[in-house]
């Protein structure tokens, strides 16, 4: 920032968030928004190795490799459960805004935390216990019926387990809204003098259209998986049509949170990619404006578009048209990000640390991942791939190709700032290769899967899929050694990193701006802001 | 043959068993060419200006460029052009996907359950699938399929016919297809039900149409039509005390003619009588009140079987 901005004097060895305070219970009940940042880092990392190794469980079994399936129909449809599970609400919608949000949000606005300290630990609490509500379903009961929970399935043909797993989802819900909350009100009210809300980091302005839907949108899951709850234990008969409920109103309900939802993981994602994009091509990022605005239009138009998962599902055939047309909307706003990130690299000076890689790893999934999507939206195309393979390589691509690469970009971006050393950028550039590679080669036959018909959520198929269900497998395991390398360089960072200096990119927003690691409460003095954020003049 | 043919990707499609299937392939290669393009126009331009604009020394300078209003114009316009072509296209397909034709050859009514399909056809024939068990429908002809579930929600999918449906409990849908040639057509359940969910398949087998009416009128697996079992339960039920079938007004509508009739409601409202209509009516009869009457009929909800609603159904389809 070419502020007049404090310069700290701030050495490495000095007083910082990590030595302010020693002890386990400092950091468990700590207020200070970086420790609970990384805090949600430590429990998102360990939910993720849980996720993944489902994930890896579920592509063996696939492969057919032994003349014995690897598992039997209930295990893998538990297994199926709990992957997605675990992926989507513990660590893909948690992930970026409650660990790199929480820790970045405050600095880049020139604060010295969130506005509520104490809700931001109590929402960590309330996750912590959400997880474990959740976790305890998969020890005590049978939970078959995917992460959408469609009824009647979940309410009227499967075990009690459900109960569990729909509390544990609610109970993080609440974790998800107060965060939210949490980053609009530091967002209006915390800024440094001198940020107008069109001098705010482009992560903020994804940071701030995320906490819109998750305030939105949250509570209607968290009312739909109450009603789950009251459907199985009492009988209401709001969804089971033995009682005169309507099993469609249900996906109607979901979808209405979970469609919102998607957009809770990617426009994060799309923040850090702003981010990162404008600091490795040192250079101003290209329509500052139209990237803010149209994370505010994604969020938008999402709660609009919900009908799309339910082409087939007997709504009228007038209501599938309008909801194909509002979704062939989102594609505007989402070329309009793709497009301003290209030009930003346009007369830059790009150079290709780890961070930078999995933005461009991102930029290269996200645009197969988005235009896959335009397939699915179309509605005489859908009819043949909905529930096939091709939409589960579709939201792999938006989910794990753009979220998870972002997650990792970002995590390599803010480490020197997290714990004032650096990771080897050699082991990030392996770990990078592996997990891009390895991604493509899982995910990408199952376009072609889909194309021929196998339908998803299958725990056999015809032998015309093997060699391709094969190949995915062998993919699925380069995806896993990548991660494996990653997390090493990692934990190798954390103790043995050299040091880093305050501003190691080059960056120009406000966290670059103090010490790496910052002290307690971010900046010595406040920082005063005279221009905007990525200003590379 | 025709150019999609020449897109690769369009080989991995099911074979085209029904006109629609080859106009599905179509926007299909269409979809698969605009994303290679883009694809390359987005990604093909971020490697050249990656290698372009490379770092090579520590005091380089970049350029110092905001925004430009026409290019971004231009890349916000282009796409939404497109994506509206895009929607259209795909409309028409869905609803020729969604609109069954006048001339219907076999009308059979399926119900999914955990983890088999029974399929009834209109004089009778009843059955409980297995891969064995084809369903029987006659080739060049329309088939439209009445589909609900026993339990849970299955979906009716046929990859050669490009075409799927949910059949939901307490609901009746639709689907309709018409093979080009005599074959076997695999049938997939995609939608999750449970333990043995991929296990639920059958498959269509069409017949050319003379071989289909020998078929159909051969010796009968039920001992009555759909049709026949209808008309006792309608008296039984005493249905005919309300509802005359020759035109009579009494306390409620007659039947005479009432299926695919348009229907005017006390609330204003209309619709054509159709299967899921009748349903409605007889189960929650003061769903839709027809016009000068009164909502005088117990509702059937929970009193009659969904065998026994689909027969009721089938009887009053033929009351013409």
């Amino acid at each position: 920032m070419s502020s007049a901005h404090t310069k700290t004097e701030h050495g490495h060895t000095d007083h910082n968030y990590l030595n302010h305070g020693s002890g386990i219970w400092s950091w468990m009940t700590t207020l200070d928004h970086k420790r609970i940042g990384l805090m949600y880092f430590a429990t998102v990392a360990t939910l993720f190795l849980i996720g993944g190794f489902f994930a890896l469980g579920i592509r063996l079994h696939l492969a057919k490799f032994g003349a014995e399936p690897l598992l039997d129909p209930d295990t893998y449809n538990k297994f199926m459960t709990f992957h997605g599970a675990i992926m989507v609400f513990m660590v893909i919608i948690p992930g970026i805004p409650a660990f790199l949000g929480n820790f970045v949000l405050p600095i880049q606005l020139g604060a010295k935390d969130v506005a509520f300290p104490r809700l931001n630990l109590a929402s960590y609490y309330i996750f912590i216990a959400g997880a474990a509500i959740a976790a305890s379903s998969m020890i005590f009961n049978q939970v078959d019926t995917g992460w959408t929970f469609y009824t009647p399935y979940s309410t009227a043909k499967t075990g009690n387990g459900v109960i569990l797993l729909v509390l544990g989802a609610f109970t993080m819900g609440f974790s998800s809204i107060l965060t939210g909350l949490n980053f609009i009100v530091t967002t209006h009210k915390l800024r440094a003098p001198g940020m107008t809300m069109d001098r705010i980091p482009l992560m903020i302005w994804a940071l701030y259209s995320t906490s819109i839907i998750q305030i939105l949108a949250t509570p209607i899951l968290a009312i739909t998986l109450l009603l789950i709850g009251a459907e199985k234990t009492l009988g209401v008969g709001i969804f089971d049509p033995d009682l005169g409920g309507d099993p469609v109103l249900f996906q109607h309900f979901f979808w209405f949170y979970s469609h919102p939802a998607v957009y809770i993981m990617i426009l994060p994602a799309m923040g850090v990619i702003s981010e990162l994009i404008t600091a490795f091509s040192k250079k101003t990022i290209f329509g500052y404006r139209a990237i803010a605005y149209s994370s505010v239009a994604i969020a938008a138009v999402s709660f609009l578009v919900w009908g799309h998962h339910m082409f087939v599902s007997g709504q009228s055939t007038l209501a599938g048209i309008i909801f194909s047309i509002i979704t062939m909307f989102v594609g505007v706003p989402t070329a309009i990000k793709l497009f301003n990130w290209i030009s930003t690299m346009y007369r830059g000076t790009v150079t290709f640390e780890a961070p930078m890689l999995f933005a461009l790893g991102f930029m290269f999934l996200f645009t197969i991942g988005g235009l896959t999507g335009v397939f699915l939206a179309s509605t005489g195309m859908d009819v043949h791939f909905h529930d096939t393979y091709f939409v589960v390589a579709h939201f792999h691509y938006v989910m794990v190709g753009g979220t998870l690469m972002a997650l990792m970009g970002g995590i390599y971006y803010w480490f020197p700032k997290m714990f004032g050393r650096m990771t080897s950028d050699l082991g990030g550039r392996i770990s990078w290769v592996l997990i891009f590679t390895g991604f493509n080669v899982t995910f990408f036959p199952q376009f072609v899967l889909g194309a021929m018909g196998m339908p998803r959520r299958y725990f056999d198929y015809l032998p015309e899929y093997t060699n391709l269900n094969q190949i995915s497998t062998v993919g699925s395991w380069l995806i896993g050694l990548g991660f494996l390398v990653g997390l090493i360089t990692i934990i190798h960072g954390i103790f043995k990193g050299e040091k880093a200096s305050d501003n190691p990119w080059g960056a120009k927003t406000l966290e670059w701006q103090t010490s790496s690691p910052p002290p307690h409460e971010n900046f010595i003095n406040t920082p005063t802001v005279t221009a905007g954020p990525y200003d590379f003049r | 043959m025709s150019w999609s043919s020449l897109i690769p990707a369009t080989s991995f499609m099911p074979i085209q068993a029904t006109e629609i299937a080859k106009e599905v392939d179509l926007l299909y290669a269409f979809l698969i060419i605009s994303s290679l393009v883009s694809f390359v126009i987005l990604i093909g331009g971020m490697t050249w200006f990656l290698i372009k604009f490379k770092r090579t020394s520590l005091d380089q300078k970049s350029a110092y460029i905001t925004h430009n209003n026409f290019a971004e114009f231009l890349w916000s316009f282009i796409p939404l052009v497109i994506m509206m072509g895009i929607f259209y296209w795909g409309m028409v397909i869905f609803e020729k996907l969604r609109t069954p034709p006048e001339d219907i050859a076999a009308e059979i009514h399926v119900t999914g359950e955990q983890w088999a399909w029974t399929y009834r056809y209109a004089n009778g024939k009843e059955f409980y699938s297995s891969a064995n068990e084809p369903m029987i429908v006659p080739a060049g002809k329309a088939t439209k399929l009445i589909l609900t579930s026993k339990d849970v929600i299955h979906s009716f999918y046929v990859p050669a016919f490009r075409t799927k449906q949910d059949a939901v409990p307490g609901k009746l849908t639709q689907l309709w297809f018409e093979p080009k040639q005599p074959g076997e057509y695999i049938v997939f359940c995609t939608e999750y039900c449970g333990t043995k969910h991929s296990g639920m398949m059958i498959k269509i087998k069409a017949i050319p149409s003379e071989e289909y009416a020998a078929w159909y009128h051969a010796e009968k697996k039920g001992a009555d039509t759909p049709a026949d079992l209808g008309k006792v339960l309608f008296a039984q039920k005493g249905c005919a005390g309300c509802h005359s079938i020759d035109g009579t007004r009494v306390v409620g509508p007659t039947m005479k003619g009432l299926f695919e009739s348009e229907r005017k409601f006390t609330d204003g409202s209309k619709t054509k009588a159709d299967e899921n209509y009748l349903r409605e009516s007889i189960l929650v009869s003061t769903a839709k009140i027809v016009e000068t009457y009164s909502p005088v009929m117990p509702p059937f909800q929970g009193q009659l079987s969904d065998v026994e609603v689909a027969n009721l159904i089938e009887y009053i389809k033929s009351i013409k």
